[in-house]
């Protein structure tokens, strides 16, 4: 792992719709392009299967940034129209996370089809690299000492 | 039926053919230079006078015009015949005398003199109207017409002005029987366009296409650009093919048509198309009708071509050096980054040919030979000793010259030096490409593409004829370049998995499907819409929703949106999904004690 100076490691959950985004991740390792290992996958079949609550689930466990990627909209989608569900939801989700306060920077949603594995790997580095910026979220922590 | 002797032979004739006709369907020549069999007989150059006995009286008339009336005889041969013609080929000798066809007419009837002296020996036109007639008749342009009398008659456009009312189809100029018409034209002919694509407006691709059925090119057709440009009002202009055709299997009618089918499985073969040279400009497509694509030299060399195969520069000249550029667009970081695989062999196949057709210097600018086939490598090293040059180096430029010879310059990596070669035709090995419109026939079966912008296979190495839509397998050059016998392999095993398919009469469905915990399901049918497959439908006995385990796909769309959780997708349940975040954060209660682990010599 890499480090600019603050010693920071971020943890970011990544969910991944089996068809697009996971298959260009899988091409990227296979094709061995350096990136990050920041970034732990969770595979779903459709990024409409990401659930809100899973995003926040993740934050609540200790994640510093979260990413979910699909197939682009349009047509690319295995399942015609799921990512447009997932279009539909992450704007919701990205103004949650504002209220909840967490940065806009550790939270990212987007495309990218089996063919771009350049851009995954590209976006992993990128996004890891912007997370340590940010610093550690620590979420956990801060909902236990309000618990208390 | 009527029936007649011509030349003492007892002929029979159907209802309203004339005596020509019956004589040329009998064998029997009668020369003619006004005749066309799709137009009206119009008798003006009365070359196929013959002598008509009818009721004991012998006539001189024009066979195009007379009915084969029963019971008349006709002698067309007979001395007051030939002393006809011979009067009519002296006169036409006075007119034309230097017209090729009237020429050789007068020698055969023994005229070695015109009976006057010619008053303008350029004249070709012998005023027999046949262009005239295929003007209205057949083209309907209506261009061309007679205008003065007596000696001052003339064939031409009105005014014998430059008219918008020609479309320039040069129909007149192939009937004229003395070659009395050349067609100017202002702008690019229709042909100009495409130098080696159709030959006629009717036309096969190749003489082995499959299927070997000819086509007619609407941009050439004459019937078709007088539809056009008259905006429909014209629509019966020159049917001359359909007339022409005994089976009547010419249908100006027929337009494309949207079939729909029930079918089990698809097999995408939807191939490739050319990537456009223009692309790279140092090669100078488009510059030189010399500079070819491989796919342009395929169509010269085709005995079905313009040059019935004869390997010709635009100039009509056999070339004495030909220059091959191999890599044009592919693995070329400005164009296509992809080999395109099967242009080594074509271009070695096709230095093979102007070797053996014209025997001229063949210059071959190659990066790697990919000679990976079955026997690939024996035809190179055969080619090498035909004597083709081969330059291991990109070609790097095409220039024309002032005087339109082409040099082509490239690199030696062998010898490490810039060389470069003076020849007369280029052709580039362009690079394939997936078609322009991929995408549609992609998003509409949900096809992945991959890089490259072919259709990506299920798993390059294990599943490399099925896509990730089930019951929708690749085939060809649809998924990536390939040469026939990769894509014979590849299209059969296509075929065997649709019959796999097929055959087994039931479809075995993945296990990650959505299910409706009805206990827990407040009827709000908040999933129904979102399912893209229908696959969910509410029961209004129960009042729950329900999924249809044979349509579901499985993606949990439904079971991310139920507001009461009802619905689980299987094997990727909210549980099992928490469950992976929790243990992606879940901390080991003690470093695990460190095992000394002893290597084993291999």
């Amino acid at each position: 792992m890499s480090d600019n100076g603050n010693g920071f490691e971020p943890r970011i959950v990544g969910f991944l719709c089996n068809w697009c985004t996971y298959t260009a991740a899988d091409t990227a390792g296979v094709s061995r392009m350096k990136q990050t290992a920041n970034v732990d996958i969770i595979r779903v079949m459709c990024s409409g299967r990401v659930d809100p609550t899973f995003i926040l689930k993740a934050f609540v466990e200790g994640a510093d940034g979260v990413i979910v990627s699909g197939c682009h909209p349009p047509g690319d989608c295995h399942y015609s129209t799921g990512n447009f569900k997932t279009f539909r939801r992450m704007p919701m989700v990205e103004a949650l996370l504002e209220q909840y306060g967490i940065e806009k920077g550790r939270f990212h949603w987007g495309w990218i089809s089996g063919a771009e594995a350049p851009k995954w790997a590209r976006l992993v580095n990128e996004f890891t690299e912007q997370v340590r910026d940010l610093g550690p979220l620590d979420w956990k922590r801060q909902l236990q000492s309000k618990e208390d | 039926m009527a029936t007649l002797t011509i030349n003492g032979l007892e002929v029979h004739a159907e209802e309203e053919q004339t005596v020509l006709e019956v004589a040329r369907e009998n064998g029997i020549e009668i020369p003619t230079l006004c005749y066309h069999p799709l137009l009206e007989p119009h008798g003006a150059c009365r070359l196929c006078t013959v002598e008509i006995i009818r009721r004991g009286w012998p006539r001189l008339e024009t066979a195009c015009t007379y009915p084969a009336w029963d019971g008349i005889e006709v002698r067309t041969d007979s001395p007051p015949v030939r002393e006809a013609r011979k009067v009519i080929l002296g006169l036409f000798l006075a007119r034309c005398p230097e017209a090729p066809i009237i020429q050789e007419l007068a020698r055969e009837y023994g005229v070695t003199e015109p009976p006057f002296p010619p008053e303008d020996p350029d004249q070709k036109c012998i005023l027999c109207g046949l262009c005239v007639r295929t003007c209205h008749d057949l083209v309907k342009a209506e261009v061309l017409n007679f205008s003065q009398r007596g000696i001052d008659r003339q064939v031409g456009p009105p005014f014998l002005e430059k008219t918008r009312q020609c479309i320039g189809c040069g129909a007149c100029r192939i009937v004229c029987p003395t070659g009395a018409i050349e067609i100017a034209l202002e702008d690019a002919a229709v042909y100009g366009a495409k130098p080696l694509g159709p030959t006629g407006a009717v036309w096969v691709p190749s003489m082995q296409a499959v299927p070997l059925i000819p086509m007619i090119d609407t941009d050439s057709c004459i019937h078709f650009r007088q539809l056009d440009r008259s905006e429909g009002r014209i629509t019966d202009a020159c049917q001359a093919c359909q007339m022409l055709c005994e089976a009547e299997a010419i249908d100006f009618d027929q337009q494309d048509e949207i079939l729909e089918l029930d079918v089990g499985a698809i097999v995408v073969a939807t191939g490739f198309e050319m990537w456009d040279p223009h692309g790279l400009p140092q090669y100078s497509y488009g510059k030189s009708p010399n500079i070819i694509t491989g796919m342009e030299f395929e169509r010269l060399s085709n005995s079905g071509g313009i040059t019935g195969g004869d390997i010709l520069t635009a100039e009509g000249e056999v070339p004495d050096r030909v220059a091959i550029i191999h890599c044009v667009g592919s693995r070329d970081h400005n164009a296509h980054v992809y080999c395109s695989r099967f242009c080594c062999m074509y271009s070695l196949k096709q230095a093979h040919l102007v070797r053996e057709k014209t025997g001229a210097e063949v210059y071959e600018f190659y990066m790697d030979m990919r000679t990976f086939g079955k026997g690939y490598e024996e035809f190179y090293e055969r080619l090498q000793e035909e004597g083709v040059t081969f330059i291991r180096g990109r070609g790097a430029e095409v220039e024309v010259l002032k005087d339109g010879q082409l040099r082509v310059k490239g690199d030696d990596a062998d010898l490490g030096r810039l060389v470069q070669a003076d020849v007369d035709m280029v052709i580039l090995s362009t690079a394939i490409q997936a078609p322009h419109d991929a995408d549609q026939i992609g998003s509409m079966l949900g096809l992945g593409r991959s890089e490259d912008g072919f259709y990506a296979e299920a798993h390059p190495k294990l599943r490399p004829v099925e896509t990730n839509t089930e019951g929708v397998f690749l085939a060809g050059n649809a998924q990536g370049p390939k040469d026939v016998p990769d894509t014979v392999g590849q299209a059969g095993a296509a075929a065997s998995m649709t019959l796999a398919l097929l055959d087994k009469g039931e479809v075995t469905i993945s296990p990650q499907v959505a299910v409706v915990d009805e206990e827990l399901c407040s009827a709000c049918k908040t999933c129904i819409p979102l399912c893209p497959y229908e696959a969910i439908s509410f029961m209004d006995e129960e009042e729950v929703a329900r999924v249809n385990e044979a349509l579901c796909k499985g993606c949990g769309t439904c079971a991310a949106a139920c507001p009461a959780g009802a619905i689980a997708a299987r094997h990727f349940t909210t549980e099992q999904l928490l469950a992976q975040i929790e243990g992606l954060f879940r901390l080991p209660e003690e470093e695990p004690e460190e095992v000394e682990v002893e290597r084993v010599p291999s």
